[in-house]
């Protein structure tokens, strides 16, 4: 019998293989590991504590992200004196700073302009490529499979291993594709496909496998867009998600900082070529998702497979939002923490909140779509809403093009990049018992702070619900133009 | 990390079930950049009155438990968050071997990659050391790794255990010394792919 084709996450893997020994995980090569400041410091002292040093300091790279302000402070400066959310913050933030410069890591730290998420920072700078294997101490790592690269979240251990060894011991994941059916509706985008396709296969549907999302929708997604989609993969439970590189992946990538130059492009280029799925390559599940049904998606529980279409009722109990699914206490419970009634709509709630941003949504396309929907139109007077670029990089492209004051004039604060209200480390918050619509990607009880009730949506959806004052469909606002 | 054999020891017995990572050590203490001095704060909430002296009742503050290097506990040990300072505390307070009913499968993963000897034993075997310990708690528990055997009183409990993390264990490298013995390896691979 013929062997099987290969997938393309086997592809990658096959190739960062440094060694298996009989009945141990293999050990796998890392390309890069990104580093931020809440997940480290431990792992530097580990090192410290066994007399290491960083085997190969130039394929790790650090930024600051989660603990840091997103407004400057009286001085002007990041470093301002009034400016870090708390203690531990701030101590955070300095440790990282001393810890990469005793290790020789290069640290894009407080007041660097190229600061950001570091999940947005990674692909502004180039640093992320396709058929690399990429780990980070954060469970969003999957965001850089967009570029078909192997890439996924790593734990505190960890990050001590990849740094003293540049090698992590794994056991490779099983793979699974899912294959779209059709392009996106009017009106939705890379967010609502994903929050869409977790709805469909649940908060474990991809549980212990590695995703790989295809089909023309796919295909037709910008690499904003495929970043989106590969982020939330982890939200479907899978270790990550990915995307084969293209013509849309080159294009992004030429002529950022860390991209390769001359004929050393062209050869990689080449070669990236070459990374996609063998026609009979096997997976070990495949999924179809038909997108004909979809239009754009809010969450309206606590976890983010509990989504539905704008407009449709919120279902009555566990087993009309997922057929099957017996854990009525848990789908009750999260109705009660959200306030919503069964059979009610999103639309029938006042909203208090809006944030645009985080590794999910805080791209310049994504600040666009936004600002598409506000152009000459005000936030509703009972809305407070933040937008906070991903990134050094994407805060100069909206302030280029003026998206900064769009946002403004419709009655929005415009920020400094970071993590801010994804997960309210850093002196941004939603007060208990208030509704934000979030572009972010976990609406988990008290992620945004304690007793804040959040909905999942896009960028496009999220200004709309911001002028309305209630989750809102952006057709309303655009004529399905999107 | 010494490798590990057999060990004998007095036993810290806490036989309850689901001790979950917040009593292993609560949240308060994770506000650190550090990875030491978690031995101290472990169990601090059972180990410690409310003045900050040390619970006289606490089996961790007077013998057997106080000199013990192996805990017994309940089922599903180490339940609750994924803070890997937890097996960071029991390691820290000295302990090397945990016998329970069952572990949190992050408990777990995150003990491996830190040394820390987890023995899961079946129902019965559980409950006759539980029930041998009730009647004696002062005798000296013995553990032979790679015999995969625990005796107490006369008791005998075989126990199974995965094979890598076993041969981590006795070898006494982690997943660190693992990756350093490779280390060659690691350095032909990146020539060889122009990874320098
Ligand atoms: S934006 Fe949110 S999900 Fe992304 S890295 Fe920051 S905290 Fe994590």
């Amino acid at each position: 019998m013929a062997k099987a084709g290969l997938t393309l996450f086997d592809k990658i893997w096959n190739d960062h293989v440094v060694l298996e020994e009989e009945g141990a995980p293999p050990i796998l090569y890392i390309d890069l590991h990104l580093t931020h400041e809440v997940t480290s410091p431990q792992a530097f002292q580990e090192l410290r504590d066994r007399g290491l040093k960083v085997w190969n300091p130039k394929r790790n790279q650090a930024t600051s992200d989660h603990c840091n302000p997103t407004r400057l402070g009286p001085d002007g400066t990041e470093h301002g004196s009034l400016i870090y959310a708390d203690a531990q913050a701030k101590t955070q933030l300095l440790q990282q700073e001393k810890n990469c410069a005793e290790f020789g890591i290069d640290l894009y730290g407080l007041d660097h302009p190229a600061r950001g998420v570091i999940h947005v920072f990674g692909p502004d700078m180039g640093l992320t490529q396709p058929g690399m294997t990429i780990v980070c101490g954060d469970s969003h790592t999957a965001t850089h499979g967009a570029f078909g690269a192997i890439a996924f979240g790593i734990g505190t251990s960890e990050v001590g291993h990849v740094m003293a060894t540049q090698c992590l011991l794994q056991r490779k994941p099983q793979t699974m594709r899912i294959q779209y059916v059709g392009t996106l509706p009017p009106g939705t985008d890379a967010k609502d496909l994903i929050l869409y396709t977790i709805a469909k296969i649940g908060v474990g549907g991809g549980t212990g496998t590695a995703i790989e999302f295809s089909g023309e929708a796919v295909r037709k997604l910008s690499m904003e867009g495929r970043m989106t989609l590969c982020n939330m993969a982890i939200e479907a439970g899978a270790r990550t998600g990915m995307v084969a590189p293209d013509e849309t992946t080159f294009a992004y990538l030429k002529g950022k900082p860390f991209a390769p130059r001359g004929t050393a492009w062209d050869e990689a280029v080449a070669a990236w070529s070459k990374l996609k799925s063998d026609p009979d390559a096997v997976f070990d599940r495949e999924v179809t998702i038909d997108l004909s049904e979809m239009g754009p998606m809010a969450t309206y529980g606590t976890n983010p497979a509990m989504g539905i279409r704008i407009g449709r009722k919120i279902p009555a109990n566990a087993e009309e939002a997922f057929p099957g699914a017996r854990d009525d206490a848990a789908f009750r419970k999260a109705l009660a923490y959200m306030g919503f009634r069964p059979g009610t709509r999103l639309g029938d709630y006042p909203i208090d909140q809006v944030f645009i941003g985080s590794c999910t949504n805080g791209r310049i396309e994504d600040l666009k779509a936004a600002a598409a929907v506000l152009a000459g139109r005000k936030i509703a007077e009972s809305v407070r809403m933040i937008v906070v670029p991903g990134s050094g990089a994407v805060k100069r492209a909206a302030e280029a093009s003026g998206l900064d004051r769009v946002f403004i004039e419709a009655g929005a604060e415009w920020r400094e990049p970071g993590c801010s209200l994804c997960l309210s480390m850093n002196g941004d918050v939603v007060e208990s018992g208030k509704l934000c619509v979030s572009t972010s990607n976990r609406n988990f009880e008290g992620r945004q702070g304690p007793g804040a009730r959040t909905v999942l949506t896009s960028p496009a959806t999220a200004a709309a619900s911001a002028i309305r004052g209630f989750v809102t469909d952006p057709r309303e606002f655009s004529g399905g133009a999107l | 990390m010494t490798g590990f054999k057999t060990l004998r020891s007095s036993v810290l017995f806490l036989p309850f079930d689901n001790i979950d990572t917040d009593q292993i050590i609560p949240a308060r203490f994770l506000k650190t950049t550090a990875k030491s001095g978690f031995g101290e704060k472990a169990f601090h909430d059972w180990r410690y009155l409310p003045d900050g002296s040390l619970n006289p009742d606490f089996a961790m503050n007077r013998e057997p438990g106080k000199s013990a290097r192996i805990l017994v506990t309940g089922d599903n040990f180490g339940c609750g968050s994924s803070r890997e300072h937890a097996p960071w505390a029991i390691a820290q307070a000295g302990i090397s071997v945990v016998i329970a009913r069952s572990f949190a499968d992050i408990f777990r993963s995150n003990s491996q990659k830190n040394g820390l000897l987890l023995i899961a034993l079946d129902a019965e075997a559980h409950s006759a050391l539980i029930k041998t310990i009730e009647a004696d708690g002062s005798g000296i528990l013995t553990v032979d790794l790679p015999a995969q055997r625990a005796e107490y009183g006369g008791l005998r409990l075989d126990f199974s255990i995965d094979a890598f993390y076993k041969m981590c264990l006795i070898e006494g490298i982690d997943d660190f010394g693992y990756l350093l013995k490779h280390a060659d390896a690691i350095r032909a691979y990146e020539e060889k792919n122009g990874k320098l």
